[in-house]
C-alpha cells in the first residue's frame, strides 16, 4: 500500500522450536490493536502474504523497520540468509536464547556432530548441517538482543513499543534475584538450601522458578559478569555432583561465552571430599 | 496454461504452519507423479543430545521441540521415563496433569482455528484481513486461546515451555482459590468454543477424504488424551468404525511404527506396519468422538460431524477445523470439571528413583499421537532416546492427500488448473492436518517447469 505509512515488520526464523514468534502471537489482547501500528510485511507463521517482488530466497527484499529474528545459524544457508536479512532491515532485534546464545542446539559444539548425525539418522550424508549451532551476532551485527528460553511477552511488547517511539528498550540487565526480591519470594537457597543459577542468570522471566519452588535453571542466560566462581561454589555446597553443575550451564544458553570457564570450576570442586562440605 | 504436458511445481515454504517445510510437485499428462512434503527444517538433533543427561531432564530438554506444545512433550517424557522407573502417578496429580495439557490443548487447537487455519476458508493471508470482515470470530478465537493460555500460567508458571513440570509431578501445586479465576475465565470460554463450532460448521468445505488407517489413543470411557493405549482404525472403515479399531500396546510400537529417512526431509517419515496413515484430530474423532463431553458430542452432531457412537467418521480433512473446535469445547468442560473438583495433593510429586530399566510411553499431542522411549542406567543417566513426532508420521499422509487432491482438481469438470490455483489448493492441504514443522517445517513458494 503506497499510503500504508506504519513501519513495517518482518519476523525471521532459523533454528528453533519457534516458541518466540509465537509469544508474538500469544500477545492476545494487544495482537490486533498492534497490528494498527504496524505493518506485518513478513511472518510465514502467521501471514500467507508476501511482499510482491519477494523471490524464492525465503527473505524478502525489503526493506523492512524492524526485523525480528528468532533462532540460531546452524546451515550454511543459513549464514547466506542472515546476511541477506541483516541488508534489507533498518533495525535487527534477536529473540531468544537460540538467536542470542546458540540455544539448547549448541549442545553439538561440545560434542562430535558426526556421532549426532548418525546417532539420528540412517543416511547422514543427506543431512547438511554445520558442526556449530551460533548465535546470529556472530554472523551480523545486531541493534538489540532480546533473552530467554523463550522471550517474555511484556520484554517483547516493551521492544516493539520502544521501536516504535524512536528510543532504546527499558530492559534492564540485572540478575533474577532482583525480580526474587521485588516479587517478594522468600530465597529458596537461603531458606531451603536449593541450588538456584538466580544470581548469575538475566532478570526477564519474574523470577517464576523460585516462586514455584524450583531453582532457577538459567533460561533467560548471563547476567553480564557473572561470578561463576561464588556460583559454582555456592552450587556444589548445595549438593550439586561436578556433572549436575557441568549440566545446569550446559543446557539452554549452552554457548555463552559467559560460561566457558564453568567446566574447569565443576571439576576444581570435585577434587573436595564432599565430606568437607559444611553441613546445612 | 494447460494441464497437459509434464510440470513441475516447487513450493519452497509453507506459511501458517509451525516450522518450515516446501513441497515438491510433479504432473506428467495430467496425471500426478510425485508429491513429496519436503521438510528442511536445520535438524536440532535432540535424541543425541539427551544421551549422557539425568532421568529428570526430558521434561525440560523436550519442551524446547516445540513452542507451540512444549506440554505434549512434558507428558510424554515425564510418562515415558516414569514407566521406566516403574512409578505410576495418579489421583489429584494426574489430573493436575491434564489440567495443564488442556490449557496447551485450548491453546494451541484455537491458535490453529483462528489464525492458521480459517483465513483459508475466505481467501484471507493471515488472521489480521480475517479479522476485518469477522472481527468478532477473530476476538473470540484469541479470548478463547487466552483462557487456554492463563491456565498454562497460573498452573505451568509459563505459556510457553512450563518451568512446574518435573518427573513425579510437579514443583508446586496450586491452592484451589488459586484455580477459582481460571474457572470464571473458562466459563466464557465454554460459550465462546460452543459458538466457536457453529461459526466453522458453516464453512465452504470441498470434498475430499483420506482413507487410510488412522491412529490414536484410545481409553475407552474418556476421549484419550494422556492416557490408554495407541489403536488403530482400519483403512476406509467408517460406517461401521467402531468395530474395527485394534490395540497396538505402546511397548509394541516401534514393531509396528517404522521411521524410514528419505533424501528430501530432515524429518523421517513413519509407516504404519506398512503403510501411510493419519494421527491428530481426525483419528481422535473416529476413535475416542462416542467419550467426548456431552456438551461437545452435543455440539459436534449439531455441526454434522455426525454421532461416533454409532460408527460415523469424519475423513474429510477440511473438515478438521470443525473437529477441532469440537475438541476445544471438550477440553474446555473438562478443564472445568477438573478445577470444580480439585483437592490439592499432600504433595506435589512423588519421588521417581532411577534405575537401570527403559521405559516408553505415547499421549495426544493437538497434532498427534506422540511417542517417547528412553533407556537409562541405574543412576538415571540416560543411554538411549527414541522421539516420534506426530508430523513425522503424517508426512507419508499427507502426501498422499496432495497427490489425490491434486489429481482430483486435475480430472474434474472446469477450466484447467494454473499453478496458482494448485499452489493455493496445496497449501490449504497442508494446512489441514496443522503440521508442526519444527517437530519434525513455514511457507510454500512456487516455481513451475513444464514439458
Amino acid at each position: 500500500m503506497d499510503s500504508d505509512v506504519r513501519p513495517s515488520l518482518a519476523v525471521w526464523t532459523f533454528a528453533s522450536c519457534d516458541g518466540c514468534q509465537l509469544t508474538l502471537l500469544d500477545c492476545e489482547d494487544e495482537l490486533l490493536p498492534l497490528t494498527g501500528r504496524l505493518r506485518i510485511a513478513h511472518f510465514l507463521e502467521m501471514s500467507t502474504a508476501e511482499d510482491s517482488q519477494e523471490p524464492a530466497t525465503l527473505a524478502g527484499t525489503g526493506p523492512y523497520d524492524l526485523s525480528l529474528v528468532e533462532g540460531s545459524v546452524t546451515t550454511a544457508e543459513d549464514v547466506q540468509r542472515i546476511h541477506h536479512i541483516r541488508r534489507i532491515s533498518r533495525r535487527l532485534v534477536t529473540i531468544g536464547a537460540c538467536a542470542t546464545a546458540g540455544g539448547v542446539q549448541a549442545l553439538r559444539n561440545f560434542a562430535d556432530v558426526e556421532a549426532f548425525r548418525a546417532a539420528v539418522y540412517a543416511s547422514p550424508e543427506y543431512i547438511a548441517t554445520l558442526d556449530t549451532s551460533t548465535p546470529i551476532s556472530t554472523h551480523v551485527p545486531v541493534d538489540f538482543e532480546l533473552r530467554g528460553c523463550p522471550i517474555d511477552r511484556g520484554q517483547l511488547l516493551e521492544v516493539i513499543t520502544a521501536f516504535l517511539a524512536g528510543r532504546r528498550p527499558n530492559i534492564s540487565g540485572h540478575s533474577v534475584c532482583f525480580e526474587c526480591k521485588r516479587r517478594g519470594t522468600t530465597c529458596i537457597t537461603v531458606a531451603h538450601g536449593t541450588p538456584c543459577l538466580g544470581p548469575v542468570t538475566h532478570a526477564g522471566c519474574g523470577a517464576l522458578c523460585p516462586a514455584y519452588g524450583r531453582g532457577c535453571y538459567g533460561c533467560f542466560g548471563p547476567v553480564a559478569q557473572p561470578n561463576l566462581e561464588s556460583m559454582v561454589s555456592q552450587l556444589r555446597h548445595d549438593g550439586m555432583s561436578e556433572r549436575d553443575v557441568l549440566r545446569v550451564f550446559r543446557t539452554f544458553n549452552a554457548a555463552s561465552p559467559e560460561y566457558a570457564p564453568v567446566p574447569g570450576l565443576a571439576a576444581q570442586g570435585s577434587t573436595e571430599p564432599p565430606a568437607e562440605e559444611e553441613p546445612r | 496454461m494447460s494441464h497437459r504436458g509434464s510440470r513441475v511445481l516447487r513450493l519452497d515454504a509453507l506459511a501458517r504452519v509451525e516450522g518450515e517445510a516446501g513441497l515438491h510437485l510433479t504432473v506428467h499428462d495430467g496425471t500426478v507423479a510425485e508429491a513429496r512434503l519436503r521438510i528442511y527444517e536445520p535438524p536440532r538433533f535432540f535424541e543425541a543430545f539427551l544421551v549422557g543427561r539425568g532421568h529428570g531432564e526430558p521434561p525440560d530438554i523436550t519442551s524446547r521441540i516445540c513452542g507451540i506444545c512444549p506440554v505434549a512433550y512434558q507428558m510424554t517424557a515425564c510418562q515415558a521415563v516414569e514407566r521406566a522407573c516403574g512409578v505410576t502417578v495418579g489421583g489429584p496429580l494426574a489430573e493436575l496433569r491434564r489440567l495443564l495439557y488442556y490449557g496447551e490443548w485450548i491453546e494451541s487447537q484455537s491458535l490453529h482455528i483462528h489464525l492458521l487455519h480459517a483465513p483459508d476458508f475466505f481467501g484471507h493471508p493471515s488472521a489480521v484481513e480475517l479479522a476485518r470482515d469477522q472481527r468478532g470470530a477473530v476476538e473470540r478465537g484469541l479470548r478463547i486461546k487466552q483462557a487456554g493460555n492463563a491456565i498454562m500460567e497460573q498452573l505451568g508458571g509459563r505459556a510457553i515451555h512450563p518451568i512446574n513440570v518435573r518427573i513425579g509431578g510437579f514443583y508446586r501445586a496450586p491452592a484451589p482459590a488459586e484455580l477459582v479465576p481460571l474457572a470464571e475465565r473458562l466459563r466464557r470460554a465454554h460459550d465462546d468454543a460452543l459458538e466457536t463450532v457453529r461459526w466453522v460448521s458453516g464453512f465452504d468445505f470441498p470434498d475430499a477424504a483420506y482413507d487410510g488407517p488412522l491412529l490414536a489413543m484410545r481409553d475407552p470411557g474418556r476421549y484419550a488424551i494422556d492416557s490408554g493405549t495407541p489403536a488403530v482404525m482400519a483403512a476406509g472403515a467408517g460406517s461401521n468404525g467402531a468395530t474395527s479399531v485394534g490395540a497396538l500396546p505402546v511397548e509394541e510400537f516401534e514393531h509396528h511404527v517404522v521411521e524410514r529417512q528419505v533424501p528430501h526431509s530432515t524429518a523421517l517419515v513413519s509407516e504404519l506396519d506398512g503403510h501411510h496413515y493419519l494421527t491428530g484430530s481426525l483419528a481422535r474423532y473416529a476413535i475416542s468422538g462416542q467419550w467426548l463431553h456431552p456438551s461437545a458430542l452435543e455440539a459436534a452432531r449439531e455441526a454434522g460431524l455426525g454421532d461416533p457412537a454409532t460408527g460415523a467418521v469424519c475423513r474429510n480433512p477440511f473438515r478438521s477445523i470443525i473437529v477441532r473446535a469440537v475438541e476445544v469445547a471438550h477440553a474446555v468442560a473438562e478443564a472445568l470439571r477438573i478445577i470444580d473438583a480439585y483437592e490439592p495433593p499432600s504433595r506435589p510429586y512423588v519421588e521417581v528413583p532411577p534405575r537401570s530399566a527403559t521405559g516408553c510411553a505415547a499421549t495426544e499431542a493437538p497434532r498427534g499421537l506422540l511417542y517417547h522411549r528412553y533407556a537409562m542406567d541405574a543412576d538415571g543417566t540416560l543411554t538411549l532416546a527414541r522421539i516420534v513426532p506426530p508430523t513425522a508420521q503424517n508426512q507419508a499422509a499427507i502426501e498422499d492427500d496432495l497427490r489425490r487432491q491434486v489429481q482430483s482438481r486435475l480430472d474434474g469438470p472446469g477450466e484447467p488448473a494454473d499453478d496458482e490455483e494448485l499452489t493455493a489448493l496445496c497449501e490449504r492441504a497442508v494446512r489441514n492436518h496443522d503440521p508442526c514443522i519444527s517437530c519434525s517445517a513455514h511457507f510454500l513458494d512456487l516455481t513451475v517447469e513444464r514439458g
